[in-house]
Protein backbone atom coordinates (compact mmCIF):
# COMPACT_ATOMS: atom_id res chain seq x y z
CA UNK A 1 0.00 0.00 0.00
CA UNK A 2 1.31 3.50 -0.66
CA UNK A 3 2.53 5.59 2.11
CA UNK A 4 0.53 8.66 3.53
CA UNK A 5 0.24 12.07 2.52
CA UNK A 6 2.01 14.78 4.29
CA UNK A 7 -0.49 17.55 4.46
CA UNK A 8 -0.49 21.45 5.77
CA UNK A 9 -3.54 23.23 5.82
CA UNK A 10 -3.26 26.56 7.09
CA UNK A 11 -5.78 29.75 7.35
CA UNK A 12 -4.49 32.71 5.69
CA UNK A 13 -6.84 35.61 5.87
CA UNK A 14 -10.38 34.41 4.20
CA UNK A 15 -8.78 31.29 2.22
CA UNK A 16 -7.39 27.95 3.00
CA UNK A 17 -3.92 27.24 2.25
CA UNK A 18 -3.15 23.36 1.58
CA UNK A 19 0.23 22.14 1.09
CA UNK A 20 0.26 18.23 0.03
CA UNK A 21 3.32 15.76 -0.51
CA UNK A 22 2.46 12.38 -2.43
CA UNK A 23 4.68 9.22 -2.41
CA UNK A 24 4.36 8.16 -6.01
CA UNK A 25 6.97 6.79 -8.82
CA UNK A 26 4.67 9.08 -11.42
CA UNK A 27 7.16 6.82 -14.35
CA UNK A 28 6.38 8.70 -17.52
CA UNK A 29 6.52 5.16 -19.50
CA UNK A 30 9.29 6.56 -20.98
CA UNK A 31 12.22 5.70 -18.90
CA UNK A 32 13.69 2.09 -19.72
CA UNK A 33 15.59 -0.43 -16.95
CA UNK A 34 19.10 -1.46 -17.00
CA UNK A 35 18.01 -4.33 -19.64
CA UNK A 36 16.49 -2.26 -21.88
CA UNK A 37 13.12 -2.68 -21.58
CA UNK A 38 10.07 -0.08 -21.14
CA UNK A 39 9.13 0.99 -17.49
CA UNK A 40 5.28 1.06 -18.29
CA UNK A 41 3.72 4.28 -17.27
CA UNK A 42 2.28 4.29 -13.48
CA UNK A 43 1.65 7.78 -12.16
CA UNK A 44 -1.40 9.72 -10.35
CA UNK A 45 -4.33 10.33 -12.37
CA UNK A 46 -7.06 11.76 -10.39
CA UNK A 47 -6.74 14.05 -7.67
CA UNK A 48 -9.88 15.26 -5.39
CA UNK A 49 -9.49 17.66 -2.26
CA UNK A 50 -12.78 17.40 -0.53
CA UNK A 51 -13.54 20.79 2.62
CA UNK A 52 -17.00 19.79 4.57
CA UNK A 53 -18.71 17.32 1.82
CA UNK A 54 -17.39 19.61 -0.99
CA UNK A 55 -15.01 19.19 -3.58
CA UNK A 56 -12.40 22.53 -3.76
CA UNK A 57 -10.05 21.04 -6.24
CA UNK A 58 -10.32 18.28 -8.64
CA UNK A 59 -6.80 17.59 -10.63
CA UNK A 60 -6.35 15.35 -13.59
CA UNK A 61 -2.72 14.18 -14.14
CA UNK A 62 -0.33 13.14 -16.22
CA UNK A 63 2.95 11.63 -16.79
CA UNK A 64 5.03 14.82 -16.77
CA UNK A 65 3.93 15.20 -12.79
CA UNK A 66 7.12 14.56 -11.04
CA UNK A 67 7.63 12.14 -8.48
CA UNK A 68 7.14 12.48 -5.55
CA UNK A 69 4.53 15.17 -6.22
CA UNK A 70 3.98 18.88 -3.66
CA UNK A 71 1.20 20.42 -4.55
CA UNK A 72 -0.31 23.35 -3.02
CA UNK A 73 -3.15 25.84 -3.71
CA UNK A 74 -5.54 27.78 -2.24
CA UNK A 75 -9.65 27.59 -1.55
CA UNK A 76 -11.80 30.37 -0.40
CA UNK A 77 -13.19 29.56 3.59
CA UNK A 78 -12.24 26.81 5.73
CA UNK A 79 -12.13 27.58 9.53
CA UNK A 80 -9.31 25.94 12.13
CA UNK A 81 -10.47 22.82 13.02
CA UNK A 82 -12.20 22.03 10.04
CA UNK A 83 -11.24 18.45 8.05
CA UNK A 84 -10.18 18.20 4.48
CA UNK A 85 -9.76 15.27 3.05
CA UNK A 86 -7.40 14.28 -0.20
CA UNK A 87 -7.52 11.27 -2.52
CA UNK A 88 -5.71 10.18 -5.66
CA UNK A 89 -6.13 7.35 -7.96
CA UNK A 90 -3.51 6.46 -10.12
CA UNK A 91 -3.64 4.49 -13.25
CA UNK A 92 -3.20 0.98 -11.84
CA UNK A 93 -6.06 1.60 -9.59
CA UNK A 94 -4.53 1.99 -6.57
CA UNK A 95 -5.86 5.27 -4.56
CA UNK A 96 -5.29 6.69 -1.36
CA UNK A 97 -7.23 9.13 1.23
CA UNK A 98 -5.78 10.66 3.97
CA UNK A 99 -7.02 13.62 6.12
CA UNK A 100 -6.24 16.45 7.77
CA UNK A 101 -6.79 19.35 10.14
CA UNK A 102 -7.22 23.03 9.53
CA UNK A 103 -4.67 24.54 11.60
CA UNK B 1 56.87 44.65 -36.61
CA UNK B 2 57.63 45.33 -32.67
CA UNK B 3 54.46 47.74 -32.76
CA UNK B 4 52.09 45.10 -34.46
CA UNK B 5 53.52 42.88 -32.04
CA UNK B 6 52.35 44.72 -29.38
CA UNK B 7 49.09 45.49 -31.14
CA UNK B 8 48.26 41.89 -31.11
CA UNK B 9 49.34 41.17 -27.52
CA UNK B 10 46.82 43.97 -26.17
CA UNK B 11 44.26 42.63 -28.19
CA UNK B 12 44.19 39.48 -27.35
CA UNK B 13 44.92 40.38 -23.48
CA UNK B 14 41.34 42.84 -24.06
CA UNK B 15 39.54 39.61 -25.79
CA UNK B 16 40.75 37.29 -22.66
CA UNK B 17 39.75 39.73 -19.91
CA UNK B 18 36.56 39.73 -21.77
CA UNK B 19 36.03 35.60 -21.93
CA UNK B 20 36.62 35.69 -18.07
CA UNK B 21 34.27 38.37 -17.10
CA UNK B 22 31.46 36.27 -19.40
CA UNK B 23 32.40 33.35 -17.65
CA UNK B 24 32.07 34.77 -13.97
CA UNK B 25 28.83 36.19 -14.61
CA UNK B 26 27.81 32.87 -16.06
CA UNK B 27 28.66 30.90 -12.93
CA UNK B 28 27.36 33.39 -10.95
CA UNK B 29 24.23 33.34 -12.74
CA UNK B 30 24.21 29.81 -12.93
CA UNK B 31 24.31 30.03 -8.81
CA UNK B 32 21.97 32.27 -8.30
CA UNK B 33 19.71 30.52 -10.47
CA UNK B 34 20.15 26.90 -8.82
CA UNK B 35 19.97 28.62 -5.50
CA UNK B 36 16.37 29.91 -6.63
CA UNK B 37 15.24 26.26 -7.41
CA UNK B 38 16.39 25.36 -4.25
CA UNK B 39 14.37 27.88 -2.05
CA UNK B 40 11.40 27.30 -4.26
CA UNK B 41 11.18 23.45 -3.58
CA UNK B 42 12.41 23.69 0.11
CA UNK B 43 9.13 24.19 0.89
CA UNK B 44 7.95 20.72 -0.81
CA UNK B 45 10.75 18.80 0.25
CA UNK B 46 9.22 14.92 -0.22
CA UNK B 47 12.27 14.27 2.30
CA UNK B 48 9.87 14.60 4.40
CA UNK B 49 8.04 11.55 3.24
CA UNK B 50 11.02 9.89 4.65
CA UNK B 51 10.94 11.38 7.58
CA UNK B 52 7.04 9.80 8.41
CA UNK B 53 8.40 6.90 7.38
CA UNK B 54 11.44 6.69 9.45
CA UNK B 55 8.97 8.01 12.80
CA UNK B 56 6.79 5.36 12.24
CA UNK B 57 9.69 2.76 11.99
CA UNK B 58 11.37 4.47 15.05
CA UNK B 59 8.16 3.87 17.47
CA UNK B 60 7.09 0.72 16.28
CA UNK B 61 8.84 -2.26 17.76
CA UNK B 62 11.17 -4.31 15.22
CA UNK B 63 13.28 -7.35 14.15
CA UNK B 64 13.30 -10.79 15.01
CA UNK B 65 13.43 -9.55 19.07
CA UNK B 66 10.16 -7.03 18.29
CA UNK B 67 12.20 -4.54 19.97
CA UNK B 68 11.68 -0.33 19.26
CA UNK B 69 14.02 1.87 18.91
CA UNK B 70 13.02 3.41 22.73
CA UNK B 71 16.18 1.38 23.36
CA UNK B 72 18.74 2.60 21.18
CA UNK B 73 21.15 5.20 22.67
CA UNK B 74 22.32 7.58 19.69
CA UNK B 75 24.30 9.02 22.16
CA UNK B 76 21.87 11.33 24.47
CA UNK B 77 20.47 8.44 26.64
CA UNK B 78 17.92 5.49 25.45
CA UNK B 79 15.32 6.47 22.63
CA UNK B 80 16.63 10.06 22.38
CA UNK B 81 16.12 11.83 18.98
CA UNK B 82 16.14 15.78 19.69
CA UNK B 83 19.69 17.29 18.88
CA UNK B 84 21.27 13.64 18.57
CA UNK B 85 22.43 14.20 15.19
CA UNK B 86 24.26 17.27 15.82
CA UNK B 87 26.50 16.05 18.04
CA UNK B 88 27.41 12.69 15.72
CA UNK B 89 29.87 10.80 15.18
CA UNK B 90 30.54 10.12 18.70
CA UNK B 91 32.50 7.06 20.90
CA UNK B 92 30.46 4.27 22.10
CA UNK B 93 31.49 2.15 25.04
CA UNK B 94 29.41 -0.47 24.06
CA UNK B 95 30.18 -0.87 20.86
CA UNK B 96 34.57 0.21 21.61
CA UNK B 97 34.08 2.49 18.37
CA UNK B 98 33.23 5.71 17.06
CA UNK B 99 30.35 5.91 15.08
CA UNK B 100 28.18 8.26 12.65
CA UNK B 101 24.55 8.31 12.46
CA UNK B 102 23.83 5.55 9.95
CA UNK B 103 26.35 2.99 11.69
CA UNK B 104 24.73 3.37 15.10
CA UNK B 105 21.62 2.64 13.79
CA UNK B 106 22.92 -0.78 12.54
CA UNK B 107 24.00 -1.59 15.62
CA UNK B 108 20.82 -1.22 17.78
CA UNK B 109 19.31 -2.93 14.57
CA UNK B 110 21.87 -5.83 15.06
CA UNK B 111 22.66 -5.69 19.11
CA UNK B 112 19.05 -4.99 20.23
CA UNK B 113 16.47 -5.93 17.57
CA UNK B 114 18.25 -9.18 16.43
CA UNK B 115 18.91 -8.68 13.02
CA UNK B 116 21.77 -9.93 11.73
CA UNK B 117 24.22 -7.42 10.19
CA UNK B 118 23.88 -8.60 6.67
CA UNK B 119 20.28 -7.88 6.80
CA UNK B 120 20.50 -4.71 8.62
CA UNK B 121 22.31 -3.55 5.81
CA UNK B 122 20.80 -5.25 2.91
CA UNK B 123 19.33 -2.02 0.90
CA UNK B 124 21.70 0.89 2.55
CA UNK B 125 20.77 3.03 -0.19
CA UNK B 126 17.24 2.70 -1.98
CA UNK B 127 16.05 2.44 -5.74
CA UNK B 128 12.41 3.48 -6.13
CA UNK B 129 9.25 1.35 -4.25
CA UNK B 130 10.61 -1.93 -5.10
CA UNK B 131 13.56 -1.39 -3.14
CA UNK B 132 13.38 0.82 -0.51
CA UNK B 133 16.36 1.47 2.57
CA UNK B 134 14.98 1.54 6.29
CA UNK B 135 17.97 3.34 6.59
CA UNK B 136 17.62 6.36 4.94
CA UNK B 137 13.87 6.63 6.16
CA UNK B 138 15.37 6.31 10.08
CA UNK B 139 18.24 8.69 9.18
CA UNK B 140 16.15 11.40 7.36
CA UNK B 141 13.84 11.55 10.77
CA UNK B 142 16.45 11.35 12.96
CA UNK B 143 18.44 14.20 11.89
CA UNK B 144 15.17 16.28 11.15
CA UNK B 145 15.19 16.28 15.00
CA UNK B 146 18.22 18.19 14.87
CA UNK B 147 16.93 21.47 12.50
CA UNK B 148 18.12 24.38 14.58
CA UNK B 149 20.49 22.68 17.14
CA UNK B 150 24.35 23.52 16.66
CA UNK B 151 26.65 21.21 15.50
CA UNK B 152 28.77 20.32 18.01
CA UNK B 153 30.89 16.88 17.65
CA UNK B 154 32.59 16.10 20.74
CA UNK B 155 36.18 16.71 19.31
CA UNK B 156 38.37 16.71 22.97
CA UNK B 157 36.72 13.18 23.13
CA UNK B 158 40.30 11.01 22.41
CA UNK B 159 38.86 8.70 19.94
CA UNK B 160 36.52 11.00 18.20
CA UNK B 161 39.70 13.52 17.88
CA UNK B 162 41.89 10.43 16.35
CA UNK B 163 38.71 9.71 13.78
CA UNK B 164 39.16 13.25 12.74
CA UNK B 165 42.31 13.67 11.94
CA UNK B 166 42.62 10.45 10.04
CA UNK B 167 39.28 11.81 8.34
CA UNK B 168 41.68 14.70 7.84
CA UNK B 169 44.40 13.01 6.54
CA UNK B 170 41.89 10.86 4.11
CA UNK B 171 40.97 14.42 2.81
CA UNK B 172 44.13 15.18 1.43
CA UNK B 173 45.69 11.57 0.83
CA UNK B 174 46.19 11.70 -3.63
CA UNK B 175 45.22 8.10 -5.04
CA UNK B 176 43.40 6.53 -7.86
CA UNK B 177 43.78 6.08 -11.51
CA UNK B 178 43.02 10.26 -11.50
CA UNK B 179 45.61 10.42 -8.63
CA UNK B 180 42.74 12.80 -7.10
CA UNK B 181 41.75 13.46 -3.18
CA UNK B 182 39.08 14.98 -2.09
CA UNK B 183 40.67 18.33 -1.92
CA UNK B 184 41.27 18.32 -5.82
CA UNK B 185 37.70 19.18 -6.43
CA UNK B 186 37.08 20.53 -2.85
CA UNK B 187 39.86 22.51 -1.86
CA UNK B 188 39.06 25.47 -4.61
CA UNK B 189 36.84 28.15 -4.32
CA UNK B 190 34.81 28.86 -7.55
CA UNK B 191 35.43 25.08 -9.36
CA UNK B 192 32.09 23.54 -10.68
CA UNK B 193 30.98 20.25 -12.11
CA UNK B 194 27.97 20.21 -14.57
CA UNK B 195 27.12 23.10 -13.04
CA UNK B 196 27.19 22.57 -9.61
CA UNK B 197 29.08 24.47 -7.82
CA UNK B 198 31.26 22.60 -5.33
CA UNK B 199 31.96 23.43 -1.78
CA UNK B 200 35.31 24.44 -0.69
CA UNK B 201 35.29 21.85 2.09
CA UNK B 202 39.04 22.81 3.32
CA UNK B 203 37.44 26.49 4.45
CA UNK B 204 35.34 25.85 7.86
CA UNK B 205 31.97 27.50 6.35
CA UNK B 206 32.16 25.39 3.18
CA UNK B 207 32.25 22.66 5.38
CA UNK B 208 29.38 23.84 7.37
CA UNK B 209 27.14 24.81 4.21
CA UNK B 210 27.53 21.35 3.12
CA UNK B 211 27.79 19.42 6.05
CA UNK B 212 24.75 21.02 7.60
CA UNK B 213 22.18 20.72 4.79
CA UNK B 214 22.82 16.27 4.63
CA UNK B 215 21.09 14.09 4.26
CA UNK B 216 19.04 15.38 1.35
CA UNK B 217 16.92 14.62 -1.19
CA UNK B 218 18.30 14.19 -4.49
CA UNK B 219 15.46 15.90 -7.05
CA UNK B 220 17.31 14.32 -9.89
CA UNK B 221 16.60 10.40 -7.93
CA UNK B 222 13.86 11.32 -6.39
CA UNK B 223 15.82 9.73 -3.50
CA UNK B 224 16.77 10.63 0.32
CA UNK B 225 20.74 10.34 0.60
CA UNK B 226 22.38 10.30 3.39
CA UNK B 227 25.96 11.32 4.50
CA UNK B 228 27.05 7.85 3.99
CA UNK B 229 25.62 8.19 0.13
CA UNK B 230 27.28 11.25 -0.16
CA UNK B 231 30.78 10.13 0.71
CA UNK B 232 29.97 6.56 -1.44
CA UNK B 233 29.66 8.77 -4.26
CA UNK B 234 32.37 11.07 -4.18
CA UNK B 235 34.39 7.91 -3.93
CA UNK B 236 33.30 6.58 -7.46
CA UNK B 237 33.57 10.05 -8.88
CA UNK B 238 37.45 10.22 -7.36
CA UNK B 239 37.64 6.64 -8.91
CA UNK B 240 38.54 4.77 -5.67
CA UNK B 241 37.49 1.54 -4.50
CA UNK B 242 33.96 1.83 -3.40
CA UNK B 243 33.64 2.61 0.31
CA UNK B 244 32.31 0.12 2.84
CA UNK B 245 29.47 1.26 4.51
CA UNK B 246 29.86 2.21 8.09
CA UNK B 247 33.63 1.17 7.60
CA UNK B 248 36.52 3.50 9.76
CA UNK B 249 37.39 5.30 6.46
CA UNK B 250 33.57 6.51 5.77
CA UNK B 251 33.12 7.35 9.61
CA UNK B 252 36.59 8.84 9.83
CA UNK B 253 35.75 11.65 7.07
CA UNK B 254 32.43 11.97 8.59
CA UNK B 255 33.94 12.77 12.03
CA UNK B 256 36.59 15.57 9.84
CA UNK B 257 33.16 17.31 8.11
CA UNK B 258 31.02 17.21 10.83
CA UNK B 259 33.94 17.87 13.16
CA UNK B 260 34.37 21.29 10.86
CA UNK B 261 30.96 22.48 10.49
CA UNK B 262 30.73 23.07 14.59
CA UNK B 263 29.18 25.74 15.79
CA UNK B 264 27.00 25.99 12.70
CA UNK B 265 23.27 25.22 12.98
CA UNK B 266 21.57 22.00 11.24
CA UNK B 267 19.23 22.49 8.61
CA UNK B 268 18.80 19.31 7.06
CA UNK B 269 17.30 17.23 5.45
CA UNK B 270 17.46 19.51 2.61
CA UNK B 271 16.72 19.44 -0.75
CA UNK B 272 19.12 19.71 -3.93
CA UNK B 273 19.30 18.91 -7.30
C1 LIG C 1 36.10 14.23 -9.07
C2 LIG C 1 35.69 15.27 -8.21
C3 LIG C 1 35.32 14.92 -6.77
C4 LIG C 1 36.11 14.31 -5.82
C5 LIG C 1 37.51 13.78 -5.99
C6 LIG C 1 35.34 14.32 -4.61
N1 LIG C 1 34.13 14.90 -4.82
FE1 LIG C 1 32.78 15.39 -3.37
N2 LIG C 1 31.56 16.18 -4.78
C7 LIG C 1 31.81 16.22 -6.13
C8 LIG C 1 30.64 16.73 -6.82
C9 LIG C 1 30.50 16.90 -8.32
C10 LIG C 1 29.69 17.04 -5.83
C11 LIG C 1 28.32 17.67 -6.01
C12 LIG C 1 27.41 16.76 -6.66
C13 LIG C 1 26.07 17.36 -6.90
O1 LIG C 1 25.63 18.20 -6.13
O2 LIG C 1 25.47 16.95 -7.86
C14 LIG C 1 30.31 16.69 -4.57
C15 LIG C 1 29.70 16.86 -3.34
C16 LIG C 1 30.27 16.62 -2.11
C17 LIG C 1 29.70 16.93 -0.84
C18 LIG C 1 28.35 17.61 -0.63
C19 LIG C 1 28.45 19.07 -0.85
C20 LIG C 1 27.14 19.81 -0.71
O3 LIG C 1 27.19 21.02 -0.54
O4 LIG C 1 26.09 19.17 -0.77
C21 LIG C 1 30.57 16.50 0.12
C22 LIG C 1 30.41 16.64 1.61
C23 LIG C 1 31.68 15.89 -0.57
N3 LIG C 1 31.47 15.99 -1.91
C24 LIG C 1 32.76 15.30 0.06
C25 LIG C 1 33.80 14.67 -0.62
C26 LIG C 1 34.83 13.92 0.04
C27 LIG C 1 34.94 13.71 1.53
C28 LIG C 1 35.66 13.46 -0.93
C29 LIG C 1 36.86 12.55 -0.80
C30 LIG C 1 36.56 11.22 -0.35
C31 LIG C 1 35.16 13.96 -2.20
N4 LIG C 1 34.01 14.66 -1.96
C32 LIG C 1 35.79 13.77 -3.42
C33 LIG C 1 32.99 15.87 -6.74
C34 LIG C 1 34.06 15.27 -6.12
Amino acid sequence: MADPMKIRANVVGDSTEVKVLMSHEMETGQRKDAQGKVIPAWFIQNVRVVHNDKVVLAAQWGPSVAKNPFLSFKFKGGAKGDKIRITWVDNHNDTRTDEATIA
Amino acid sequence: MPGMIRRIVAASAVVCVFAGVVADVFAQSTADEIAKYRDALQDGNPAELWEARGEEMWKTPRGPKHVAFASCDLGQGAGVVKGAYAQLPRYFADAGRVMDLETRLVWCMVNQQGYTHADATKTVFGNGSAKRSDLEALAAYVTSRSQGVKMNVPLDEPHVHDMYALGEKMFYYRGGTHDFACATCHGDDGKRIRLQDLPNLTKVEGAQKAYTTWPAYRVSQGELRTFQWRLNDCFRQQRFPELVFGSDASIALTAYLAGRANGAEYRGPAIKR
